[in-house]
């Protein structure tokens, strides 16, 4: 099991025989208090991970409480209507902001953006550090929000005032507070991880290296970092007043104090659609750099897919109303909201197209991480075209707020925070560990979860087209729910929750038992020509490259089957 | 056309309206779904690894493979300003208008943690008088006669959700706000609460009586009166 998120170096033994730099840290500054980014994107991975088993196990817990009513879940015990509420709130909240975020973004960020841009280390390596103390605070606050009395937060992820506001009403005076402190710190830290981000890509880049020569994930994180800093501002505003509201009294979303309880709904939203595409861009950044390797291509329209990436960016700030049709906004602004929502499928189809195109003429190799990287393309598509449904506003009065949302939404965040992390962590493995991972239990991870991934939620499409709504502990109370045909359906979703879950532990055996016992791995395993995988060691120390080594750039990331060249691929390092 | 009405049936005048978005929608992405997933498919087929094949090497630039992807995309563009057209007339007849007849009915809903009370015009017609009918988690229409509803709530959001009618509103403390439904199904169904609004949230159901012209009569006639009915 990986380490407790009290614990962030417990992970760390693996790297013991790998190279050093010049100077050898004690344990201590190398895995508690690295300024390494390897080792910082490692502690971020490995507490995201820890958060995840969170996340996965409250998910259990009331998913067999809708399923089988009213039993005792095997290692939780009866699920109360109080902490049903609660168990969803924290798991919406663990799996976006305590593993998304942290994985997709700081973990592979951080390791990611010096290797592949080939610099020695982040530009603010001790803000670097900080920044994951602060997340750390963060997991610390949000667990002890589930044990203080009263229990944890359970007013939903997007904490709607004044539910969240009032604890007469919430009946959780200390856990709804906690749990908004713990959102606050995590993205004070990200704020920090973001600007480091975009400096060491603005400035730290190899010589040579043009903007247009720069792998695609450097891009998409360096964007969604953009994107989360533009957007959180408002949020963390709503964050504080909302602790004042909880604390202080003060009435800022209290109708009773003058206050508009809508409000925070359009800070939360202007923070929460833009935080959609934050965790989605590095998830295709994956996909790009493992479709590319392993179908032999060059990228197919590398300028098109960025231009399109910041025009979903950019668009992605005038659509967050979307959440608030039937809301109590006025009416007349949900057609401007529907036009700007529906017109996002413009750039996203097109990524998707020029994705896919990409395989056109390639030479594909069914690897571990191309399964991933095609699995991503295969549901993000569903996710995608169902939103259709819900940005449109004639259709959204129906389908608000019902499982079709719920299903909608997890075909585009289980994509991005676990296939896409899965796309990414069997790419890199190597590169992390030094070792390779079993191609056959990874093969056998991915067909389990893929498919049990889709038996969970085809069966909440219908549930949700069929009238059922969000967050209720047992459909029993409302006769048109309670039917045999429908309970079955809840059933058969939470039966493959639990084969989905099964199958993880298959990845956690090949992840850590790989990481000691695997084949040692070679110094480019995927032939890939990016900056990474020209260190001189698979794992390298602080620094990355010796500094007599430092990698020049001649060429673009994904020059493929080079029409003339013997080798498939040309590293960006190598002189013409 | 494709409709959901073999999961639920369509209780009220604009349900079907609602149901043809849905349909056009379904259409319209469903066809790009098969495309597309269609498309992907056949590349990982016909292109997989093969022995002494090489793969080819394009930027993406040019014009005729761009195309491609190019006029599809224009086609996106045309369907989107479909979805727009169909989704924006639907909203506009729904949600800010409210039709002007004469046979109307005003009833007052009020949410609270975690029940749902309503104030009904008595035997006059008119609410706020002696003769109002209150109940708690019954709210008692008459089918093809247009009901306003006047929602407010004491503590916090809600969301007044009747699925066999498609509507949904989200009740505000602080405001009243104003929708209306046209009952055409008669019967007994579901009124849901569909905003997270505490421990109780998952109770927080009424029923909907939608009832004939004589029988909704006889109802009133029975409950009419200075005093509140439960």
């Amino acid at each position: 099991m990986s380490a407790p998120a009290s614990d962030p170096h417990g992970h760390g033994h693996g790297h013991d025989d790998h190279g050093h730099g010049h100077h050898e840290p004690t344990f201590i500054e190398k895995f508690v208090f690295p300024t390494d980014h390897k080792y910082i994107g490692m502690q971020y991975m490995f507490t995201g991970m820890a958060m995840a088993l969170f996340g996965g196990f409250f998910v259990y817990a009331f998913r067999m409480q809708l399923a089988f009513p009213g039993i005792n879940v095997p290692l939780y015990g009866h699920v109360s209507p109080l902490e049903y509420n609660a168990l969803v709130t924290n798991h919406g909240t663990i799996m976006i902001f305590w593993v998304a975020m942290p994985v997709l973004i700081a973990a592979f960020g951080n390791f990611l953006i010096p290797l592949m841009i080939g610099a020695d280390d982040m530009v603010f390596p001790r803000l670097n550090r900080l920044s994951y103390q602060i997340f750390l605070v963060s997991c610390l606050v949000l667990i002890t929000s589930w044990f203080v009395p009263g229990g944890g937060f359970g007013g939903a992820w997007t904490a709607y005032p004044p539910l969240s506001s009032n604890s007469e009403y919430s009946l959780t005076p200390l856990g709804s507070t906690l749990w908004v402190v713990a959102v606050a710190l995590e993205f004070a830290a990200f704020l920090l991880g973001g600007i480091n981000f975009i400096t060491t890509a603005m400035n730290s880049r190899a010589p040579g290296m043009r903007a247009m020569d720069v792998p695609m994930i450097v891009w998409m994180i360096c964007i969604a970092s953009i994107l989360f800093m533009v957007s959180v501002g408002p949020l963390i505003a709503g964050a504080i007043m909302l602790i004042f509201d909880q604390q202080l009294n003060t009435g800022f979303f209290d109708p009773r104090q003058g206050g508009d309880p809508v409000l925070w709904q359009h800070l939360f939203w202007f923070f929460g659609h833009p935080e959609v595409y934050v965790v989605l861009l590095p998830a295709t950044g994956f996909v790009a750099e493992v479709i590319t390797v392993f179908s032999r291509k060059k990228l197919f329209g590398y300028q098109t897919i960025l231009y399109t990436t910041i025009g979903t960016g950019v668009l992605s700030f005038f659509v967050w109303a979307h959440h608030q049709f039937i809301s109590g906004i006025d009416p007349r602004m949900a057609n401007v909201f529907t036009v700007t929502t529906v017109l996002i499928s413009i750039p996203i189809a097109e990524m998707m197209f020029l994705y896919i195109a990409t395989l056109y003429g390639g030479s594909i190799r069914y690897t571990t991480p191309m399964l991933w990287a095609l699995g991503f393309i295969a549901t993000f598509l569903i996710g995608g075209v169902t939103g259709i449904f819900l940005g449109a506003s004639g259709a959204d009065i129906y389908f608000h707020d019902t499982y079709f949302v719920l299903a909608h939404f997890h075909y585009t965040f289980f994509p991005i925070a676990f296939i896409g992390t899965f796309t990414g962590l069997t790419f890199w493995f190597p590169k992390m560990f030094g070792r390779m991972l079993n191609e056959t239990l990874g093969k056998i991870h991915f067909w389990g979860t893929f498919i049990s991934f889709n038996c969970i939620f085809m069966p909440l499409f219908v549930l949700g087209a069929a009238g059922q709504h969000r967050r209720i502990y047992n459909y029993n109370h409302f006769p048109e729910l309670a039917t045999p045909d429908m309970q079955s359906l809840r059933v058969m979703a939470t039966v493959s929750l639990l084969v989905l879950i099964s199958f993880q532990v298959v990845f956690l055996f090949n992840f850590f038992y790989s990481m000691f016992r695997g084949p040692i791995a070679p110094r480019n395993p995927w032939k890939s020509g990016t900056l990474e995988w020209t260190t001189p060691t698979v794992c390298p120390g602080h620094g990355n490259w010796p500094p007599d080594q430092m990698p020049t750039v001649y060429r673009g990331p994904y020059e493929y089957s080079v029409p003339g060249r013997e080798l498939d691929y040309w590293p960006q390092n190598e002189p013409n | 056309m494709i409709t959901i009405d073999w999961l639920i049936p369509q209780g009220s005048t604009y349900a079907a309206d609602i149901d043809q978005v849905i349909g056009v929608i379904g259409l319209i992405v469903g066809f790009w779904w098969l495309v597309t997933q269609g498309m992907f498919t056949y590349l990982l087929w016909e292109y997989r690894e093969k022995a002494g094949v090489k793969a080819a090497y394009y930027t993406g630039h040019e014009h005729d493979l761009h195309k491609w992807v190019a006029y599809p995309h224009y086609l996106i563009i045309l369907c989107d300003v479909v979805v727009i057209y169909f989704a924006v007339s639907v909203w506009y007849n729904v949600k800010q208008v409210i039709p002007e007849n004469e046979d109307q009915e005003i009833v007052r809903v009020v949410a609270q943690q975690w029940a749902w009370s309503f104030q009904h015009p008595g035997a006059d017609g008119e609410l706020g008088t002696d003769d109002d009918i209150f109940t708690v988690d019954e709210l008692h229409v008459q089918s093809n006669r247009t009901m306003i509803f006047n929602l407010e709530s004491r503590d916090v959001m809600h969301s007044f959700s009747v699925p066999v009618w498609r509507i949904k509103q989200d009740v505000i403390p602080g405001r009243i706000i104003t929708g209306w439904v046209t009952p055409t199904l008669e019967g007994e169904f579901d009124l849901q609460c569909a905003e997270m609004c505490g421990v109780g949230h998952g109770i927080m159901g009424a029923k909907v009586f939608v009832e004939s012209p004589e029988q909704h009569a006889n109802w009133i006639a029975a409950n009419s009166g200075p005093v509140a009915s439960r």
